[in-house]
């Protein structure tokens, strides 16, 4: 693709004057509004959802569903706050899906990162094939083995307990496939200068690869943190147990034995989704240009 | 055995070691348990195909298939068009940009529990604020969403879309930052209209991206699942129920590992084969 292929179906405008391009100017500021009026009505479509969440959790449950609709709290029910730890087990539900999030997501990145150095940087016989086998499983939904997967997590003694959700969550093919991603960007010469000097590979990868990919591995860290939080399917099927419930399984429990409490079932879903929103925020600039970086290029 | 196979190996066996035992020898025991009849915990018993001539019969499962292949078929231009349409807005230097992103992303990362919950809130025929818009618009006769079989499938579509194409935006946008500055500022000294810019230098620079935009949002819509079961639990009916719920069911709500799994092997092979067709048609193109 070069620029030249551009020129043939456009026809060249002869001798711009200053009166065409004052034009073209004026043209280009009205198309900045009409961006801009797209991108406003765009987040506000957007966010409605979750302002709705957030105003409806601070409503009586009779405000909820009014005609014609209120779309502000009067009065603020900050009580709602209060009520749903008293009348769920917020607390069990939120302690059972930390830990299992901080675990997943310390094991995705080390084993992940340390995984995708070996198969960007060190060459041995069978390791194109061996990575095909990953890229490969992205490709195969979850979905179409979690039976025997389940199966097998059974005769191991697994299902029922919070380990089960680390097993599986915790080796994804993702992760090293975002990594390797990213290491392909550092370039080769880092290495063989540490080579020379008599590092090995483990130490090139502590000393080296590691301090540079920090972005990579901070958006890797809070996709994987995310995802195991928001995770519904994976403990529906693996925690039984009432006291194993992770905020997923606990807050669907919660709507459909209290599905009449509007406002506090809000309540409970702004819970579930604060410390992601959070993280997510204080992230933010990892998440939005590591997802763009690691995500593609190759 | 070589320096280099030792290094490799023992950087990749921590992962490696979980990855086979969890993913890869699944996926390998799924053509086993697809050709028996396994109940619960008890002993597998090889029944052949007929599991798959069993299915062959079933209604359900068709109706399932059909419900997937709607899903996807309507999911995935919509999401392709809003990511690339919200990427192509936020490429550019415009005030608040990173902010817009941001927002474009949230729904990305927010739990199904908690948005399907919202969703049908706003959906509610008769007191939600979507049919009171519409109702504001003019239209006499809003649709009952997730009450009516008929609506169902748009609803949750609405809400797939909503919820995953910031994630494709992102790609998009790291996908428009790798064409050349140069190539737009050439077309415009060529007089190129917007339009002509668009088809004739940000798309052919977006053709990876968007192969693999398309390859990622096939399977994300083959494998539907939680925010249908969240949201419409598969009804009214059967009209939101898809192949992975229809898995979900007969495997561990009927205990009939065996059949789910002849059914997975279904979900398997169209994710499977549309990918390595989607390969295929890249390549060929590429060449």
């Amino acid at each position: 693709m070069t620029a030249t292929d551009l020129s043939t179906p456009v026809p060249a405008i002869a001798a711009p004057g200053n009166h065409a391009t004052s034009a073209r100017r004026v043209r280009s500021r009205g198309w900045r509004l009409v961006g801009y009026v797209a991108l406003v009505l765009a987040a506000a479509g957007l966010l409605l959802p979750f302002f709705w969440m957030v105003v409806t959790s601070l409503k009586t449950n009779n405000d909820v569903f009014t005609i014609p609709i209120t779309w502000l709290p009067d009065p603020v029910v900050w009580r709602n706050y209060l009520d749903i730890w008293q009348r769920s087990d917020m607390t069990t539900w939120l302690r059972n899906t930390l830990l299992l999030a901080v675990i997943v997501t310390f094991l995705q990145v080390l084993t992940g990162s340390f995984a995708a150095y070996g198969f960007a940087r060190v060459r041995f016989p069978g390791r194109n094939l061996l990575f095909l086998a990953y890229v490969g499983t992205i490709a195969v939904p979850w979905q179409s083995y979690m039976i025997p997967q389940f199966i097998l997590m059974s005769k191991l003694q697994l299902s029922n307990t919070l380990w089960s959700i680390v097993a599986i969550q915790a080796f994804g093919a993702i992760g090293v496939f975002l990594m390797k991603q990213f290491y392909e960007t550092i370039p080769e010469e880092l290495s063989e200068a540490a080579r020379v000097d008599g590092l090995s590979e483990f130490g090139i990868w502590r000393r080296i690869i590691l301090p540079l990919s920090r972005p990579a591995l901070a958006s890797l860290a809070l996709l994987t943190f995310t995802t195991t939080w928001n995770d519904y399917l994976g403990p529906l099927i693996y925690l039984r147990s009432p006291e194993l419930r992770t905020i997923q399984l606990g807050l669907n429990t919660f709507i459909s034995q209290y599905n009449a409490e509007y406002a506090l079932i809000m309540t409970g879903s702004v819970l579930s989704v604060l410390p992601v929103a959070v993280i997510f925020l204080l992230g933010q600039r990892y998440f939005v240009e590591g997802v763009a970086s690691t995500g593609l290029k190759g | 055995m070589s320096r280099n196979t030792v290094a490799g190996w023992s950087f990749i066996l921590p992962n490696f070691l979980g990855f086979a035992a969890l993913t890869l020898l699944p996926v390998v025991v799924l053509f086993y348990v697809a050709f028996t009849n396994w109940n619960v915990f008890g002993v597998a018993e090889w029944t052949g195909t007929a599991n798959f001539r069993r299915m062959w019969d079933d209604a359900s499962f068709w109706t399932a298939l059909r419900n997937t292949v709607y899903y996807a078929v309507f999911h995935i231009p919509l999401t392709l068009a809003a990511a690339l349409g919200l990427a192509l807005l936020l490429n550019r230097k415009l005030r608040g940009v990173r902010f817009f992103r941001t927002v474009a992303f949230f729904p990305y990362i927010t739990s199904i529990v908690a948005i399907a919950v919202v969703w049908n809130q706003l959906f509610s025929p008769e007191y939600g604020p979507i049919n009171a818009l519409l109702g504001a618009v003019g239209v006499d006769d809003p649709p009952g969403w997730t009450a009516s079989s008929t609506w169902s499938m748009p609803a949750v579509i609405i809400v797939g879309t909503w919820r995953y194409m910031g994630y494709y935006m992102l790609l998009f946008l790291a996908g428009l930052q790798t064409i050349p500055a140069q190539l737009y500022e050439a077309a415009e000294t060529d007089g190129a209209s917007p339009w002509q810019r668009f088809v004739h230098v940000t798309l052919p620079g977006l053709r990876t991206t968007t192969f693999f935009v398309t390859v990622l949002l096939t399977i994300e819509s083959f494998k539907v699942f939680d925010l249908i079961l969240v949201m419409t639990g598969g009804g009214p009916g059967q009209s939101t129920l898809v192949l992975s719920q229809y898995i979900y069911q007969k495997g561990f709500e009927e205990n009939q590992f065996g059949y789910a799994s002849a059914v997975s092997i279904v979900l398997f092979a169209i994710c499977f084969g549309i990918t390595v067709i989607q390969f295929w048609v890249n390549k060929r193109r590429n060449s």
